[in-house]
């Protein structure tokens, strides 16, 4: 039994086919890397595998039970955690009472979805941004906050979805800590990323898609020299300039 | 067979009505993402200029459309501009701000209008208000074939405003997106006056076709707010095309229901449908025609 | 999450003191009323600011539970001879019973339908309760006898036959105000904060949204009914066009909520006694103070004035609803500290 897996996943948007045929598998323990220049359809697959969207064809296996056709909370519930590529905090709540909120998919007193929330607070180093209502955090926490709510739930498997886009270095670095932390507790991840070079650096694994295809597939080393890879993100980066 | 026939006729005639109180609905629906639950109440004051004009001066109903509908242009882009649109900068924790707000300005012009004209009921009776045609068995109402055929004008110069003006594609770039269409360069709040104008146009225009044939008294603008948002619920919120089945469905439904009920039931039927489409088709016809 | 600290619990207290011996010494009748309609409003608007304020899902139809709650009340007495006091936990729970399968219908979408749903519901009640006539006996109305009615004797002398309704609804009133807080204190509370704030993130939380909006909807209900069920036993009659009204009761049940403070453990209680004084000062034309002052001025101008003052009372309403909204959004309680800026500016200036 796989840990998770995605077989042959279609996702039509009107005619347009925003995912087609994807297929990949996660092991346990891994940082998986889906990488894609803009539009290529990462978000969307996110989206399915957290329930957000129903496939048009194909099946999400998570540790052996299919999630394809389940609502978000359940999936949330069986131990898959996600952040959003455009945060959504909170914004008149606390960060604590954001994380608490999140922690109580695990308690049922507050006193216990307090200990848990403000564990996790401390693991993600937002300690002293405790009190502050989230509607007042920098981006930089306000993706933080993103993660440790996620990770209030208590996930085995956590999506990231662009954690690093709009971040200043300093940032990043801390992201980039804060990532390995969490891989090595124990979690896996699935990381979507625009950006190559971070990517490339963390993932144990790796999984590019353009056009909602799957373009290349391996170690980041196989998956940076792969043509298909340089010629979607030449492409990619030629529309930026 | 005769009576299902005529059913069919009046129901659809009436529906045509509907249709453009309904699309006015559904324009302010898309823009502001608010539903205007003052919308039976502005239609009620335009009735009231169409009354005045034809009780003071014998003003036919159908040329004070010329009066009502810019008189409550006028007003929509009052209340938008002054009432609406500043709700926008706010700080609140409730964002049904502006629907509120729409309510009380309902309550007022209500109020307003009793105050004038008391409670009593009004008509304008023509002297075609009771003629009719027939073709074959089935009688046709002579001013609600007339108001079906405006009612048909207006919504094809209303789409032809919509698909072919600059003011009118910057409107459907606004319900489609409000964001990127104020970094488009659009001015979004003038769109929002000219949209809450233009749907109050619509219902007044409306209003005054009604006058012929109707009564009026400051109360009624609340039953038509409820038929407005059934029908905008039928085709799907903010679907203009949408409103135009709706309008006709609901006045279908209320004619079969009258015929075939019981005529207590005619108000009942709008609300038990809205119930309906919730269950079984929640989102309206928006749903089938996708536009 | 809201009551932490003891100086926030101070002004309540004094409050809940103030209105336990308030009729011990006013045995006006007038008042008592008054006193009796303003906690059963503290009831309705927390319960509607539950849903509203804390949930983020706007009701415009409470009417519907709190009629349904009332005829609960009503029709247990005309159809099985039960006493009319069954009528309010009944109430509580035929409200409930409406409330649940129809938030399973509207929740499932997003946005403005549920607004809208619960107006729909409102005037289907409403016509339900109209048309029925074999149930409900329609327009006729629903009479029954009070319990109380008249003056009472204690050992503190004669008392109001107003006096044992305004206890059971001061304690229905604190009821409900305690269970919002403690509802609010628990993951319940938590959750509907989050649901309000953002759907997707709340899904994403683990949340059902669609579940939770309907137990917020559900104990909203419940509590609305329980009103209902005291307005049928206090009142002794009720017919469609009260009980189910749009203005009087669901429009009022939102007034209250903004006037006194959306999201707000007190706020809706601040605006059930301002919106009861405001609607009473409207319909008596200040309590009768612009009648005596036509009075002593002989001046018929006043007089006029006056009755069409007192005429128009739901236009003073709507207008105070426009005002309301445009300039004190977040009600007595979320703008105090705006308001009393705006009032002490005011007094400096003029010191």
């Amino acid at each position: 039994m796989s840990f998770f897996k995605i077989d042959n996943m279609v996702k039509h948007f009107g005619g347009l086919a925003a995912v087609n045929g994807v297929s990949f598998e996660v092991k346990k323990g891994q940082i998986f890397g889906l990488i894609g220049p803009n539009g290529s359809g990462k978000t969307t697959l996110f989206n399915l595998i957290s329930g957000y969207f129903r496939p048009t064809s194909g099946s999400i296996h998570f540790k052996g039970k299919r999630i394809d056709q389940l609502k978000t909370h359940k999936i949330i519930h069986l131990g898959v955690g996600r952040t959003f590529q455009v945060v959504k905090p909170l914004k008149r709540m606390s960060v604590l009472d954001n994380v608490i909120a999140a922690a109580f998919s695990h308690a049922i007193t507050k006193h216990h979805a307090r200990d848990i929330a403000e564990e996790t607070i401390e693991f993600c180093g937002l300690t002293d941004r405790i009190g502050d209502l989230a509607k007042n955090l920098t981006i930089g926490d306000r993706k933080r906050l993103e993660i440790t709510r996620a990770l209030a739930t208590k996930p085995e498997l956590l999506l990231l979805d662009e954690t690093f886009a709009g971040l200043n270095p300093n940032e990043l670095n801390d992201a980039l800590d804060l990532i390995g932390k969490i891989s090595g507790s124990g979690i896996t991840i699935i990381i979507v990323e625009h950006i190559m070079k971070i990517i490339m650096s963390i993932s144990d694994h790796i999984h590019a898609i353009n056009f909602g295809q799957t373009i290349a597939e391996g170690t980041p080393k196989q998956v940076a020299a792969d043509p298909h890879v340089i010629e979607a993100y030449l492409g990619d980066q030629e529309l930026n300039a | 067979m005769d009576l299902f026939l005529q059913t069919l006729v009046s129901g659809f005639l009436k529906g045509g009505l509907y249709a453009l109180i309904g699309m006015g609905m559904t324009l302010i629906m898309g823009v502001m993402g608010i539903i205007n639950l003052a919308h039976g109440q502005i239609m009620m004051v335009g009735m009231y200029i169409t009354y005045s004009l034809f009780a003071l001066y014998g003003v036919d109903p159908y040329l004070s459309l010329f009066v009502s509908m810019p008189a409550i242009f006028v007003l929509g882009v009052t209340i938008q501009k002054y009432l609406l649109n500043p709700l926008l900068r706010a700080e609140t924790i409730l964002p049904e701000n502006q629907v509120l707000m729409t309510v009380g300005v309902g309550m007022v012009l209500t109020e307003v209008m009793r105050f004038i004209f008391t409670s009593d009921y009004k008509s304008a009776r023509t002297s075609y208000s009771n003629a009719t045609f027939f073709l074959g068995e089935i009688s046709f109402s002579v001013p609600l074939v007339i108001d079906l055929f405006i009612a048909i004008m207006m919504t094809v110069a209303l789409f032809l405003f919509l698909v072919k003006t600059d003011t009118g594609k910057s409107i459907r770039a606004t319900a489609q997106d409000k964001e990127a269409a104020s970094l488009m360069g659009i001015n979004a709040e003038r769109i929002t006056y000219i949209t809450f104008g233009l749907g109050s146009a619509l219902v007044a225009a409306a209003g005054t076709l009604l006058m012929p044939i109707f009564y009026l008294f400051p109360d009624i603008g609340g039953p038509f707010t409820r038929k407005a948002f059934v029908i905008c619920v039928l085709g799907g919120l903010g679907s203009t095309v949408g409103a135009i089945f709706g309008g006709i469905t609901l006045g279908l439904a209320e004619a079969f229901g009258a015929t075939y009920v019981a005529m207590e039931f005619e108000d009942m039927i709008g609300l038990v449908m809205f119930i309906l489409v919730l269950l079984f088709l929640p989102g309206g016809f928006k749903r089938i025609t996708k536009i | 999450m809201k009551v932490k600290n003891r100086r926030m619990m101070t002004a309540p207290l004094a409050a809940l003191l103030f209105l336990l011996v308030f009729p011990l010494f006013v045995s006006n009748d007038y008042y008592l009323h008054l006193m009796i309609l303003a906690l059963m409003w503290v009831m309705i608007g927390s319960a509607w600011n539950l849903l509203a304020g804390y949930t983020g899902q706007v009701s415009f139809g409470d009417a519907a539970f709190f009629g349904t709650g009332a005829y609960t009340a009503g029709l247990l007495v005309n159809h099985l001879g039960w006493s009319p006091w069954w009528g309010i936990p009944l109430g509580g729970v035929t409200a409930a019973l409406l409330g649940l399968p129809f938030g399973w219908i509207c929740f499932r979408l997003r946005g403005a339908y549920f607004a809208l749903a619960t107006l729909a519901l409102n005037e289907i009640m409403r016509h339900i309760a109209t048309i029925w006539e074999s149930l409900t006996d329609g327009m006729v109305g629903i009479m029954i006898l009070q319990t109380f009615y008249a003056p009472i004797d204690s050992p503190i002398g004669e008392l109001s036959s107003k006096t044992p309704y305004y206890y059971i609804i001061l304690f229905m009133a604190v009821f409900s105000v305690s269970t919002v807080i403690w509802v609010m204190n628990s993951k319940l509370g938590y959750y509907f904060l989050s649901i309000r704030e953002d759907q997707d993130a709340a899904e994403s939380l683990g949340i059902n949204t669609h579940y939770y909006k309907m137990i917020s909807l559900g104990i909203a209900a419940a509590l609305t009914g329980l009103a209902g069920g005291f307005y049928m036993n206090y009142m002794g009659f009720i017919d469609p066009e009260t009980v189910f009204s749009l203005h009087d009761i669901s429009i009022m049940a939102i007034l209250v909520g903004i006037v006194g403070g959306v999201g707000s453990v007190y706020g809706p209680a601040v605006g059930a006694f301002i919106m009861v004084m405001m609607q009473e000062a409207f319909r008596t034309g200040g309590f009768g103070l612009l009648d005596a002052f036509a009075e002593y001025t002989g001046s018929q101008f006043v007089a006029t004035s006056a009755s069409l003052i007192t005429g128009a009372h739901v236009l003073g309403f709507g207008v105070l609803v426009v005002l309301v909204i445009r300039y004190m959004p977040n009600g007595v309680v979320g703008d105090w500290s705006r308001l009393m800026k705006f009032i002490l500016g005011r007094f400096q200036r003029q010191v």
